[in-house]
């Protein structure tokens, strides 16, 4: 094991990916000399060359557009939006293409695709640069959707994703790009669709994903001296959820918590909560919460943008008052 | 300084005249035999076409893309290309589909939503097409299609394979983003591809000249540093020696072109829309006079390789291939609803997997 940013480990899964199969390449706004606008692709360019890592003109629809068309020639592609809130632009491209040519045209055509895109606020980018908009694209059959929180599970994660056949929308987040975790000297994968037991315990379920993760622990282990145990899961994968690793958790602690980066409405959060209770309603011994950003745009100023974004203080507020009420 | 670009939209590549009488410096000499199937190509477009729009008036489809009038433009380009070769499609060119091997009667099974469709019953009537026969069928939001054969293109030249690929739009989509950004990275990236723009001149009711300022098509290539060439589309030979030189450019390295194939939509937008609340009829005649099909009948007749009595046969042969082709879709079952669930993703995840135990508990009650 070693110790590696996730920004790092992510650049590690692509040149892995690319040294084993020639048909993948990366392609995106800057990913070349300039190394992409968070450094996660620097250097690649030296050791692939120019014609595998391939800067683009500035039009998210083409290159997204694009990579959809060389990936039904049996390239695959790594698609680089350099900001989610960018991904807007290419939604055409995402929702009627991607998802849908392998369905629509009778599985004649695949397009393994992987679209890297860093999500989230906490650096005062403003609403335009802070959105986590993953939600949006579980919404779409097709797609799946993966959101790791670590440094392991970033390039595990993505290196499945570049050999899935599927498109797969992988979010990052900008805040976890400096966190660094340990990673695994071999060759891993971490499958899709598999959610993790980050820590366990008896009280509640806190369900959480990229980094929203940590603040869950860290609520987590506060709680833990106030008496509350907290088991913490991680979904990873957003689309395929891991229904039955939350089943599991949830039916063991009777509550549960869903916590997101996202807009309170329409987010993860309601898509988990409605799961836990369709599938473990005799099982609850509480309403199940969502601790999400408020439905506001994300605030560039610090002080707002604090107010506006989920953290451990918030999760904490909500456990104890669920745990007053229903404990 | 003119702010204009000059580009005179009257000229465009005309090779036999609506009387067939042909420019004989710019005939391509083509067999007889090629010569044949290409009418035989149009023709049976024009069959097909006939037969679609009765059926869905009569409610045995649910919807029909016509293309009267656009055979010529259709047939004579995808003539250009070779079996490797890939055309992304639009929806207005079943007879490019049919000149590459696929079938009238797999058009139907598409059309009627059979359980014979190649396309399992999934895509909307008149979107057709075949890996086999490296033809993309349309998706329909439209122009979308141009970026990913941009994409198609641009990765067959980085696998240095000699192919070419070949897209098909229409006068509207030129409005679209998805046409200035495939494009552009195509002449970014000189890659090797054609990019035929269908001017029927109406986008369902949007005449031309509400859809740009620009006066023609071919003259929008400018911008994206390759040539752009205004043909006339009725025209089946000239569309042919427009393509067949844009696309030996795309295979010598030298990077895309844009064809405007100047033409008509003769009939609707679909069998969803009727033109008369919007267009004169007049015009429509004047342009059923300049008729492709018939143009190139008095070209091959001209040459001696046509008769009365060809015609009678070949109509009769094409009359009897589309009734069969008929006859066995709408025989046919639709597909099965397992197939439902089939192709969402290459292996079903756990919740279709749900859905689909849910959906055959329903059909079982």
């Amino acid at each position: 094991m070693r110790e590696m940013f996730y920004s790092h480990a992510i650049r590690e899964a692509i040149a892995e990916e690319m040294e084993r199969d020639p048909n993948v390449f990366l392609l995106g706004e800057d990913v070349a000399e300039y190394g992409g606008a968070f450094k996660v692709t620097q250097g690649l360019v030296g050791q692939f060359g120019k014609g595998r890592i391939r800067n683009t003109p500035i039009c998210e629809n083409s290159f997204v557009g694009v990579a959809v068309g060389a990936a039904m020639l049996g390239m695959r592609p790594v698609v680089d939006i350099m900001f989610q809130d960018f991904i807007t632009l290419a939604m055409d491209q995402i929702v009627n293409h991607a998802s849908k040519i392998h369905y629509m045209y009778g599985g004649q055509l695949s397009v393994p695709i992987v679209i890297r895109t860093p999500a989230g606020g906490g650096r005062c980018y403003g609403p335009t640069h802070s959105q986590s908009l993953e939600a949006w694209f579980m919404h779409v059959p097709g797609l799946k959707v993966a959101a790791p929180a670590t440094a392991h599970d970033a390039k595990g994660m993505l290196k499945a994703a570049i050999r899935d056949n599927n498109p797969v929308v992988f979010v990052e987040s900008k805040l976890l790009y400096g966190q660094k975790g340990l990673v695994p000297e071999e060759d891993y994968v971490v499958p899709l669709g598999q959610a993790r037991v980050v820590r366990e315990g008896e009280h509640l379920t806190l369900i959480a994903y990229s980094r929203m993760v940590g603040e869950a622990e860290r609520a987590a282990t506060a709680l833990d001296r106030e008496g509350i145990s907290c088991e913490v899961i991680d979904l990873r994968t957003l689309a395929p959820l891991d229904l039955q690793s939350i089943a599991d958790s949830v039916v063991k602690t009777g509550r549960a918590v869903v916590v997101e980066e996202g807009c309170l409405t329409g987010g993860v959060g309601a898509e988990v909560s409605a799961q836990i209770v369709e599938n473990c309603f005799d099982y609850l011994n509480a309403p199940v919460q969502r601790v999400a950003a408020l439905d506001v745009a994300v605030p560039c100023a610090d002080a707002l943008e604090r107010a506006a974004l989920p953290d451990a203080g918030k999760v904490m507020a909500t456990v104890r008052q669920l745990m007053q009420k229903y404990g | 300084m003119s702010t204009h670009i000059t580009f005179n939209p009257d000229e465009m590549l005309q090779i036999v005249a609506p009387d067939g009488s042909c420019h004989e410096s710019l005939d391509p000499d083509l067999d007889a035999t090629a010569l044949r199937r290409l009418y035989r190509g149009m023709l049976l477009t024009r069959t097909v076409d006939i037969r679609g729009m009765i059926l869905q008036r009569q409610g045995r489809i649910g919807f029909y893309v016509p293309s009267t009038g656009e055979e010529a433009s259709q047939v004579g380009s995808a003539f250009a290309l070779g079996p490797s070769d890939w055309i992304v499609a639009a929806y207005r060119e079943p007879g490019a589909a049919y000149l590459r091997g696929l079938s009238v009667e797999s058009f139907f099974h598409q059309t009627a939503g059979s359980g014979k469709d190649l396309l399992k019953g999934r895509q909307m009537p008149s979107h057709f097409g075949a890996k086999s026969a490296n033809f993309v069928p349309a998706s329909s939001p439209v122009g979308t299609q141009i970026p990913i054969a941009t994409g198609v293109a641009w990765a067959a030249k980085i696998r240095k394979d000699p192919m070419v690929t070949l897209v098909y739009f229409g006068d509207g989509s030129t409005s679209q983003g998805d046409f200035h950004t495939g494009l552009n990275f195509a002449g970014v990236y000189r890659v090797p591809i054609v990019f035929f723009c269908k001017n029927n001149q109406w986008a369902i009711s949007c005449p031309f000249a509400k859809q740009t300022a620009s006066g023609c098509v071919a003259v929008k290539a400018l911008s994206y540093g390759f040539e752009g060439v205004r043909v006339d589309g009725n025209d089946i030979l000239a569309v042919y020696v427009a393509t067949k030189r844009a696309v030996d450019n795309a295979r010598a390295g030298e990077g895309p072109t844009l064809i405007e194939s100047f033409t008509y939509r003769v009939g609707p937008h679909s069998t969803s829309d009727d033109p008369r609340r919007y267009r004169d009829d007049a015009e429509v005649a004047r342009w059923r006079e300049k008729d492709p099909i018939l143009r190139y009948r008095n070209y091959l007749e001209r040459k001696g390789l046509w008769s009365a009595e060809d015609q009678e046969s070949l109509q009769a042969e094409l009359d009897q291939e589309v009734d069969d082709a008929i006859e066995s879709a709408l025989a046919s079952p639709p597909p099965d609803m397992e197939t439902l669930f089939t192709d969402v993703y290459e292996i079903p995840t756990w919740n279709l997997r749900e859905q689909l135990e849910q959906a055959m508990q329903k059909v079982g009650q």
